[in-house]
């Protein structure tokens, strides 16, 4: 059988991109186009069906507007959220709502084309106002307008795309990967994004092939085209010929041989040759996952981001809400802890406010916004203080830069532990609170931290981000974003070592977790404990399984000295040829 | 049915608050209430069509009022127009 290589050397119907997350599938293409507010006027057969979706998308928007109300109402005063007051009965109106049913019937179209068109009547009369005042009541106007038709189309969505399809867009929002994923796309294929951007990290961990950053994927592959995604190394082939789709059918079949091999290290421990244990956590996205976990018989989770629970329904789910969910994932885990990490708002992550921010990632993000907005993490924090009935849950905090950012929420937390008291509320102190290493002040400060910290966990995607001040979603500089740099690998050491003199766990839960290449080196500068995405333990554990404890010691303290990253990554990949670990992706190449 | 006249007063005109309390207003009653401006008509039972009025302060508007109890409905909402929207 031809080489990869081989089949490379003549292909014309291939795509490139930067593989973002492992594994291969053939399959049709949807191409998914991000401008939603472009509006159809198709024609539709069923009107009561229509007139369903149409009052299923006002109540929808209603409680999103509700919820963003409040909000305002806190943040801004009564008198600024009267705006929001007022979209809100726009919503009620007894008039606009007839009216634009009576079309729906009557005209048979879709209802987003007659929202969009009985709308913009009044917005064209309040644009052409003399008054700026009432001009500028247009754009509220627009918006609600927006609103109803994106969550018409939100549901069109539903029903168009079929199951099993692999997706083929500009881009993908976290939450777009999340609706695709659960209608099982089998791969993501994306013109724009780096490795790290967020539908990268869900893709991972949903264990869905993806390429990002194609460039021109959504140019060169039509709707319903045949695609195979090669996931390990960032191929898509076209409409494939007969040789490349036998080349590929058996790849995948000896795929799915070797993860059967995989599985079979699931009783095993993660320990290295001479003996030293490492504890190997999931990071957990989406509850689903947690089969996986169980599955892949995990120490317990690393990571659960609650910002996704934002980010699924477009809104921040009230106190009991989040308690049964944070109890329901308590509950499954246990004996086991799970971390849960409070909601890390603001950055390029769910945004409540549409407050524009110059520089998103150095401003109002993680705790800094919770603290700015207590109502919101104080909830959370009531949530999470009723839902520790198993005694298991750790709270971990995000984005910390600065100590008095700890002392703070331990006040709120006490603060809230108060009030439940006071209110004959069963609560439960948490296990541990423990900060995100993320922002290099706080790697900088680490002793001082572990005074005030129960455990560290490295989120080494922001911290390599901050120290080479490098944008991970921009691939014009993506390729500056260097886990292997000596800086970070001494930034590494640093925090470590901290935590160990200071007495706390210290945990990893960033990419650099989840790559096999980076084991040996993570585990010589002494981590004993690390949390990736559920579909990677199992190979995690065969590297771990190979090495020695004192030959990883030896390689992290090399490495440690060198100037480049270039240098290490050279002398990472002479070790795993000195001592024969194996490579999952050399295996793919050469088998 | 009863038409009349009125004038908005108050400074601001008819804005966001004055025109959520407007329709609030005439909710309470079972009459049709229509409002025109301009040759514009617009049902006054209608958020987005009462601010679609874009009615500044000096603006002529005629109201209308039709059914069952449009005296009372004409009473209070003109009232409500003369107390300046109660903003004066």
């Amino acid at each position: 059988m031809k080489r990869l290589r081989e089949i490379l050397k003549i292909a014309t119907n291939n795509v490139v991109g930067i593989p973002a997350a492992p594994g291969m599938v053939i399959g049709r293409a949807h191409i998914f186009h991000k401008e939603l507010i472009t509006v159809s006027d198709d024609p539709i057969d069923n009107v009561d069906e229509a007139l369903g979706y149409f009052r299923d998308a006002v109540e929808k928007s209603k409680k999103e507007l509700h919820k963003i109300f409040l909000l305002a109402k806190e943040k801004m005063g009564e008198e600024r959220a009267e705006i929001f007051s007022a979209q809100l009965m726009i919503l009620d109106d007894p008039v606009l709502l007839n009216q634009i049913e009576v079309k729906i019937k009557y005209e048979k179209k879709l209802p987003e084309f007659i929202v969009q068109r009985e709308m913009n009547i009044f917005l064209e009369m309040m644009r052409h106002s003399t008054d700026s005042y009432f001009r500028e009541r247009a754009n509220d106007i627009d918006d609600i307008k927006n609103r109803i038709i994106r969550n018409l189309q939100k549901k069109r969505l539903q029903s168009k795309v079929t199951p099993g399809v692999i997706i083929v867009s500009e881009s993908l929002t976290p939450a777009d990967t999340l609706l695709f994923a659960k209608w099982d796309a089998k791969a993501f294929v994306t013109d724009r994004g780096g490795l790290t951007s967020h539908a990268a990290i869900l893709a991972r961990s949903l264990d869905i092939p993806a390429i990002v950053g194609t460039h021109n994927g959504t140019h060169r592959i039509n709707q319903d085209d045949l695609l195979i995604v090669d996931g390990f190394h960032g191929y898509v082939f076209v409409n494939p010929d007969e040789e490349q789709l036998r080349y590929f059918t058996e790849k995948i079949h000896k795929l799915q041989e070797i993860n059967i091999e995989l599985q079979e290290l699931k009783d095993l421990p993660a320990e290295t040759t001479d003996g030293r244990k490492i504890s190997i956590f999931a990071n957990v996205d989406v509850t689903g996952e947690i089969d996986l976990v169980l599955a892949n018989n995990a120490s317990g989770i690393g990571l659960f981001r609650t910002e996704q629970l934002i980010e699924e329904t477009g809104e921040i789910p009230d106190e009991d809400e989040q308690r049964d969910v944070y109890y329901n994932l308590s509950t499954r885990v246990y004996p086991r802890p799970v971390t849960i990490r409070v909601f890390d708002i603001g950055g390029d992550k769910v945004k409540i406010f549409d407050f524009p921010e110059a520089n998103p990632f150095l401003g109002l993000r993680g705790i800094r916004f919770l603290l700015d907005n207590t109502n919101i993490f104080k909830t959370q924090l009531r949530a999470l203080l009723r839902a520790n009935t198993n005694n298991n849950i750790h709270v971990m905090i995000p984005m910390v830069s600065t100590i008095e950012e700890v002392k703070e929420t331990k006040r709120l937390i006490k603060e809230c532990a108060h009030e439940l008291k006071a209110e004959k509320k069963e609560f439960h102190k948490f296990s541990k609170l423990g900060v995100m290493i993320e922002i290099p002040s706080a790697a900088v400060m680490a002793r001082k931290f572990a005074k005030e910290s129960d455990f560290f966990s490295i989120g080494t995607n922001d911290l390599i981000q901050y120290l080479m001040a490098v944008d991970r979603g921009n691939d014009a500089v993506s390729k500056l974003y260097q886990e292997f740099h000596p800086a970070v690998l001494q930034t590494l050491e640093h925090i470590i070592q901290s935590a160990h003199e200071g007495g706390v766990d210290v945990s990893m839960c960033g990419e650099m977790a989840a790559d096999n290449l980076a084991i040996p080196v993570l585990v010589g500068l002494g981590l004993t404990s690390i949390s990736a995405s559920p579909a990677a333990i199992h190979s995690l554990k065969r590297t771990i399984r190979s090495i020695s404890y004192a030959s990883a010691k030896e390689l992290a303290e090399h490495c440690l000295a060198m100037n480049s990253s270039e240098d290490v990554t050279k002398a990472v990949a002479d070790y795993f040829e000195k001592h024969a670990v194996p490579r999952t992706r050399t295996i793919l190449k050469f088998f | 049915m009863i038409e009349t006249n009125a004038t908005i007063i108050n400074k601001a005109g008819l804005h966001t608050r004055p025109s959520a309390t407007l329709v609030k207003l005439a909710a309470k009653f079972r009459s049709d209430f229509y409002i025109s401006k301009d040759g514009l008509r617009i049902n006054g039972k209608s958020i987005i069509g009462v601010m679609t009025l874009t009615a500044v302060q000096g603006s002529e508007l005629t109201l209308e009022f039709d059914g069952v109890d449009e005296a009372e409905m004409a009473e209070e909402i003109l009232d409500y127009f003369k107390r300046g929207f109660d903003e004066l």
